[in-house]
């Protein structure tokens, strides 16, 4: 128990700091970005409180916050992720529950996409329409959104092979 | 009362929920006010130490291309400092304040992003050069934005790329004046609004700043005229402006101090009335 909450913590860490450091320079057309931190939120082991979640998705999107200047956008997006993220759980359990985290390893790729997509939708829809302060340029901000969905998707099943891999 | 207690702590995590947004929607709130000091961004010391590390990896990529705009800008400083010798030289008459009434803080960009709605920059001068919130910023091409927040060593600039800056700007053949506003879209292009439609527009035309707000000088670039349509019903014209500086590589900017500011501004403010 000790140790998971330590490599947690330490996960914490790099999630940010490859977030602040390394992905907000990146941007694909001026369109996609790459918001790995969320993984970090859905990765969190399944029985996680939910008001613990929360409030690590409020620690960490307040952080990011910080580094992207955009003080409370990827705090709200990131506090909706952490407030659905169990109840969509419970409602995609594969029959007879879960053994392990919320991993691709653990339960398989299509489960991973049913897992992800939504999340990672729920939380690019709510920061880009926050961002662009109201719907007024609907079109624009739908393809950033789904743009960066794609992106970040593709960045976070990378990072679940390798790991997959690493174990073997 | 038990009851009410008891309701609370069963919907617990949702007034949670409730509260933590409530509370990020008043930091958005606060965040978006023009000017304001603030201490959680990237004018923060620690922050602003680490993306000014990313932004040296990132500097090595744009070496030569900002060398050549430095060699650039010397010359042309060179040419200008002569010429205001010969002027100074011409005659005492002038009033003093009104030749240095902007002065310049050369400060480097250590962050600056141009793919979100509202883009802000980060330069390595804050409190320590005199920087204050509200001041011009330019760069050796043209208009760069103006200052939003400040700590010791550090400042926060809202650019030209972001949906709520407004810079007022005049197109420079005609003197028609206007307002050049980013629509959020394309970082090389802004819009310039409230052209009338009875001017006689041209492309290639320049748009410079006015300097009717005192926070720019007059006459720094702004960019240049590229497409112009008018419709059948507008009193305007929809213009479309290249803007003067590529944002996407914007290394060294000017802070301009305006000397005269306070005295144009207690002057509007008796005139006319607090500003909104």
């Amino acid at each position: 128990m000790n140790r998971s909450l330590v490599i947690h913590v330490f996960l914490f860490f790099v999630y940010l700091f490859v977030q602040v450091i390394l992905l907000r320079n990146i941007s694909l057309f001026n369109k996609a970005f790459c918001f790995l931190y969320i993984a970090y939120i859905l990765s969190l082991p399944i029985d996680s409180n939910r008001i613990l979640l929360m409030l690590i998705a409020f620690v960490l999107g307040f952080l990011i916050d910080i580094f992207y200047d955009s003080l409370g956008m990827h705090t709200a997006a990131l506090v909706a992720v952490a407030f659905f993220r169990n109840t969509w759980l419970q409602l995609i359990a594969p029959q007879g529950g879960y053994d392990e985290g919320p991993t691709l390893a653990a339960n398989g790729v299509q489960w991973f996409l049913v897992y992800s997509i939504p999340m990672v939708g729920l939380h690019h829809l709510l920061l880009f329409f926050i961002e662009a302060g109201g719907f007024s340029m609907i079109g624009f901000t739908l393809t950033k959104a789904f743009s960066s969905m794609a992106l970040t998707l593709i960045v976070m099943l990378l990072l679940q092979y390798l790991v997959i891999r690493r174990r073997r | 009362m038990e009851r009410l207690l008891y309701f609370f702590f069963q919907y617990r995590a949702f007034f949670t929920f409730l509260l933590l947004e409530i509370l990020a929607g008043w930091m958005i709130i606060q965040n978006n006010q023009y000017q304001s000091v603030k201490y959680f961004n990237t004018s923060n010391q620690i922050a602003a130490n680490l993306v000014s590390i990313s932004q040296g990896v990132r500097d090595y990529f744009w070496l030569k291309k900002v060398n050549e705009d430095l060699a650039a800008e010397n010359t042309f400083l060179r040419t200008e400092l002569e010429r205001q010798n010969r002027i100074l030289q011409g005659g005492d008459s002038v009033d003093q304040k009104a030749i240095d009434q902007f002065d310049f803080v050369h400060a480097k960009v250590i962050n600056n992003s141009v793919s979100r709605f509202k883009n802000y920059i980060t330069i390595n001068q804050g409190l320590r050069s005199g920087i204050e919130p509200g001041m011009a910023v330019i760069s050796t091409k043209g208009v760069v934005g103006k200052v939003k927040s400040v700590s010791e060593h550090y400042a926060v600039l809202i650019s030209l790329l972001n949906v709520d800056e407004y810079i007022s700007s005049a197109v420079k053949r005609t003197n028609n004046f206007g307002t050049i506003h980013w629509n959020g879209t394309d970082p090389e292009y802004a819009d310039l609004l409230y052209i009338p439609r009875h001017v006689k527009l041209a492309i290639q035309d320049s748009v410079v700043t006015s300097g009717y707000n005192a926070i720019f000088p007059p006459d720094i670039l702004v960019g240049i005229v590229e497409e112009v349509s008018l419709r059948e019903d507008a009193p305007f014209f929809e213009i479309k402006v290249k803007l003067a500086q590529d944002f996407h590589r914007l290394a060294y900017v000017k802070v301009i101090r305006s000397k005269l500011k306070p005295e144009v501004d207690s002057l509007e403010f008796a005139t006319i009335g607090e500003p909104k």
